[in-house]
């Protein structure tokens, strides 16, 4: 049984011109013990589509139709308090931002403490103390700054802490909405690391969101596109970095600057995203694609399923 | 900079301000009016009369020698001596300031707790009816002029309806006492704090009677800036990541909500109310009037029927120091709460 | 005032601030006219005693009734804000003449200038509002252009501030440091730079400032610093009506009251609503 199912999932924000799809019939799997990689633009869906899993869209946002269930949990349809239950302990967020993600006016233990506390009241403080510093250790922090506030961290630490209380109560499934994007380079490399050991170790269940396709490329086992709150492709890491099929895949892929490759011509995508609260009709993203003909332009593509990958993409859809 | 330093250039930023203040006073009731003690006479004074008056208050002396001798006299608590019977003024000013303190302190409350409750509700809501309605009744509030809530509180709560008092401080003869121990009394003129020492459950309930809607008129009047500040304040912090991080924990709500947003807006708050102390004394001048408490208020208002103006500028420079000192108190106890200045 | 017109134009979008000025525009103005015209609508004259029976209440014939000296109490609510607009306008001119230009040029010389009217203007501000305009008033005697003096002095140290922090911010941007490079004189840059830019936050503190004014006016009449008595006006209506409450005489203080409340509701909705627009907050 996967330890996440997503089904046709639509999140709508509901605004004053628009009802705007920011996710838009999106199906997923997880596997035990699976890395999912997740990559696409700003504003194409993916943090979106993080945040459903646990119920977090923030309003305007709403989920509007489809399945989510994690293990033997309904997550759209369960009840407050079993949602609150599932947060924290059967699923672990990592927030982009640790500059922010933590309450300054509370010590580094505290928030330990709390989380524990919240969702395990028979543990004593001093154990969930304990717990919090053996987290912290695991994690190349040493212990004793558990009594620490978090702007006296850095940003490279202050996100292994929100790692960290994201794993504190052993979950099932681990997202990481942009870990590293607020990081610096050298930082950021310290982090992927961490990750993919802890992957190792604790065999995790694993999300990563995030725009930069080189970290996918390191830890995930698998890769989704997103585009426009859609799926454009999904397929294992291997096949979709060496034979990419979706044109946008393509795009994103020669658009990372290679240092091995000699007399290489940036390249950028031309045009920008669709506005979503008045999308073009058929392919989103006809208006930029290299390869778009007729059928791309009144024709929505579905997903497909194409050498082992799937793809939405009327080349490869031949009916 | 360290929390000591931080103290110490406070406080030296204070002197001169005080000096400014005092100033100003003396110059507002000694030198504009040209000669307060004429002024203080309606009808015609014979010339030996009014020297002699100028000379018991001091007036007759030069300009920068009153000067001094005001401040001097202030350093050893010489607020001055009443133009109606020459008695120190500062005899007065410490009988009625308790009840004014008494006054302040429960506005305080009210305005504090009616501001947050109110605000908070309006930030959970944001942009429905109900926002829109605590945003409106926060304006609206300090329209109002606080002796005309005063008035309308009394018309129907102590006229109509006769649930509470329609003016004074205490029934006559219910005055708690205090502590005493052996055949020693002290008393720290709040009621409320008095009837507790001196263990009489009926003085309290009665003190506190009396309070009610002063307290409520005058908390009501200034509660809308606290309306706003702590939707503006919610409303930011609850977008923060912060706050989803610790809903992403499966924090409780309420916890969320009260725990980590609002202790958040705590420390603005705790400033405001410091920058709302001198709006909260001008306000109980106005409201103990219409209430009858006799505090210093009320005891500036009468004395204006009287002319006394020596006796006005004794207060009015008390309100100033006073004032001047508990915003320095807040501005200390606000470095010593932020963990980012202590540490 | 360039920069004033487009964001006045575009009210209507602004949403809620835009309503807020619309609004207490619009009852700023009924009132204003309402006090203009008010001999002619008032159905006897304000001051003239004993046109009705002494108090009676709210009736066809005197739709809010008399006070105890028999006079009719519409007529007066009609022409009582004369004098409260006027302490108001009045002050607010004081306020524009005497602490504008300290302002701007304290803020702008920088140095000992500066730090001394800091000093002088935090000092005042930090003080009780009323109880300053108290003793000054009482100092003054009463009267329309001394309660507005009362109140001006009080207030200036706001406008100070506002410019203040304004013309700390212009003066460093880069095409203000241009001019000054390119020779223009202190003076040209002070007026032609820096003041129109200051302009919106003026216009919005002496908005409020309108509001405060009302209040206070009403503040001082109350504690027995106002006008003497043959001029109708709202705050002495709202005084004196207190003694007859007791009597059951409601109708006296309502009205009145009600009408300060309108009053300074009208300006402060004007002064959030300008606030707003020229320092708007970010909002989702």
């Amino acid at each position: 049984m996967p330890v996440l199912d997503i089904e046709s999932l639509v999140v709508e924000y509901r605004t004053l011109r628009a009802n705007v799809k920011a996710v838009d019939r999106v199906s997923l799997s997880m596997e035990k013990g699976h890395t999912l990689g997740l990559v696409g633009e700003s504003g194409c869906g993916k943090s979106t589509l993080g945040l459903s899993t646990v119920r977090l869209v923030p309003p305007p946002g709403k989920i509007a139709s489809g399945h989510i269930v994690l293990g033997e949990t309904d997550i759209i349809n369960c009840s407050d308090e079993e949602i609150r239950k599932v947060r924290g302990k059967r699923v672990g967020y990592i927030f982009q931002d640790p500059m922010t993600s933590l309450n300054p006016v509370k010590r580094i233990g505290a928030h330990f403490v709390e989380m524990i506390h919240t969702h395990e009241p028979e543990v004593s403080k001093q154990d969930a103390l304990k717990r919090g510093k053996d987290v912290l250790e695991r994690l190349g922090i040493l212990p004793e700054r558990i009594d620490d506030f978090p702007h006296q961290f850095s940003g490279g630490m202050r996100q292994r802490v929100m790692i960290g209380l994201a794993l504190a109560l052993g979950p099932d499934l681990l997202i990481a909405d942009e870990p590293t994007t607020s990081l610096d380079v050298i930082v950021e490399a310290q982090i992927v690391e961490l990750l993919k050991e802890l992957k190792e170790s604790l065999k995790l269940t694993l999300i990563l969101i995030t725009h930069n396709i080189g970290i996918v490329a390191e830890t995930a086992d698998r890769v989704a596109v997103m585009y426009a709150g859609r799926i454009a492709e999904l397929g294992e890491t291997g096949d979709l970095f060496e034979k990419p099929m979706h044109p946008y895949t393509q795009a994103l892929l020669n658009s990372v600057p290679n240092i091995t490759k000699k007399g290489q011509v940036l390249s950028w995508i031309p045009g920008a995203p669709p506005d979503l609260a008045e999308p073009p009709p058929g392919c989103l993203y006809h208006p930029r694609c290299p390869h778009a003909f007729d059928r791309c332009k009144k024709e929505e593509p579905l997903l497909t399923k194409r050498n082992g990958s799937q793809v939405a993409c009327h080349l490869y859809d031949k009916r | 900079m360290s929390l000591r330093s931080y103290v110490i250039a406070r406080v030296l930023l204070t002197i001169p301000m005080i000096m400014v203040l005092l100033t100003f006073v003396f110059l507002v009731v000694r030198v504009l009016p040209g000669d307060p003690a004429s002024l203080h006479f309606e009808k015609r004074v014979s010339p030996e009369m009014l020297l002699d008056f100028k000379r018991r208050l001091g007036l007759d002396k030069p300009l920068i020698v009153q000067y001094f001798e005001y401040l001097v006299g202030l350093l050893r608590g010489d607020f001055g001596k009443s133009m109606q019977d020459f008695s120190p003024v500062s005899q007065q000013i410490f009988s009625a300031f308790p009840a004014t303190l008494e006054l302040a302190i429960c506005s305080t409350i009210i305005m504090v707790l009616v501001g947050v409750v109110l605000g908070v509700q309006a930030s959970r809501s944001y942009n429905s009816a109900r926002d829109h309605s605590i945003r409106v009744f926060g304006i609206a509030s300090y329209a109002i002029p606080v002796f005309f809530l005063g008035e309308v509180l009394i018309m129907i709560f102590a006229i109509y309806i006769h649930l509470f008092p329609a003016g004074d401080r205490i029934y006559p003869g219910m005055a708690p006492t205090g502590l005493t121990i052996g055949g020693l009394h002290w008393s720290s003129g709040l009621f409320v704090l008095d009837s507790i020492l001196e263990g009489n459950p009926t003085k309290l309930a009665v003190s506190l009677r009396y309070l009610c809607l002063p307290s409520l008129a005058l908390g009501t009047v200034l509660c809308g800036i606290f309306i706003r500040l702590t939707r503006g304040n919610m409303l930011e912090t609850l977008q923060l990541d912060f706050v989803a991080a610790a809903r992403a924990r499966g924090l409780k709500e309420r916890t969320v909500v009260y725990g980590y947003a609002l202790r958040n807006a705590f420390l603005p708050i705790l400033t405001m109310m410091g920058l709302q102390f001198a709006a909260l004394l001008a306000g109980a001048v106005l409201t103990e009037t219409t209430f009858s408490w006799p505090g210093l208020g009320r005891y500036l208002v009468d004395r204006i029927s009287f002319r006394d103006y020596t006796a006005i500028q004794g207060v009015v420079v008390f309100f100033g120091i006073l004032v001047a000192m508990v915003s320095l108190a807040v501005d200390i106890i606000y470095a010593y709460l932020d963990p980012r200045i202590r540490f | 005032m360039v920069q004033l017109l487009p964001q006045l134009s575009n009210l209507r979008q602004r949403g809620l601030a835009g309503w807020a000025i619309l609004i207490g525009a619009a009852i700023v103005a009924a009132m204003a006219i309402m006090t203009v015209v008010s001999p002619w609508i008032s159905p006897y004259n304000p001051i003239a005693i004993n046109v009705g029976p002494i108090l009676s209440p709210p009736s066809a014939q005197f739709s809010l009734g008399t006070n105890h000296l028999g006079q009719d109490m519409l007529s007066r609510v009609f022409s009582g804000g004369a004098i409260m607009f006027q302490v108001a306008v009045l002050s607010v001119i004081v306020c524009l003449v005497v602490g504008v230009p300290i302002g701007l040029f304290a803020s702008y010389l920088g140095g000992y200038t500066d730090k001394v009217a800091s000093l002088v203007m935090d000092s005042i501000y930090a003080f009780p509002g009323l109880v300053l305009a108290i003793a000054i008033a009482a100092m003054l005697g009463p009267g329309v252009v001394n309660m507005a003096l009362s109140i001006a002095v009080v207030y200036v140290p706001s406008y100070f501030r506002i410019i203040r922090s304004q013309v700390l911010t212009i003066k460093e941007l880069p095409y203000v440091e241009a001019a000054s490079i390119m020779g223009a004189k202190s003076r040209t840059i002070l007026f032609r730079y820096i003041l129109p830019n200051v302009i919106p936050s003026i216009v919005a503190v002496a908005t409020i400032n309108f509001a405060d004014a009302v209040l206070t006016s009403a503040g001082l009449t109350f504690v027995g610093l106002g006008l003497p008595v043959s001029t109708p006006d709202w705050g002495w209506d709202l005084t004196y009506g207190r003694r007859l409450l007791p009597s059951g005489a409601w109708w006296v203080i309502a009205f009145p009251g009600l009408m300060v409340v309108l009053l300074a509701l009208g300006f402060t909705m004007m002064g959030e609503g300008l606030s707003e627009l020229f320092n708007p907050r970010l909002q989702k």
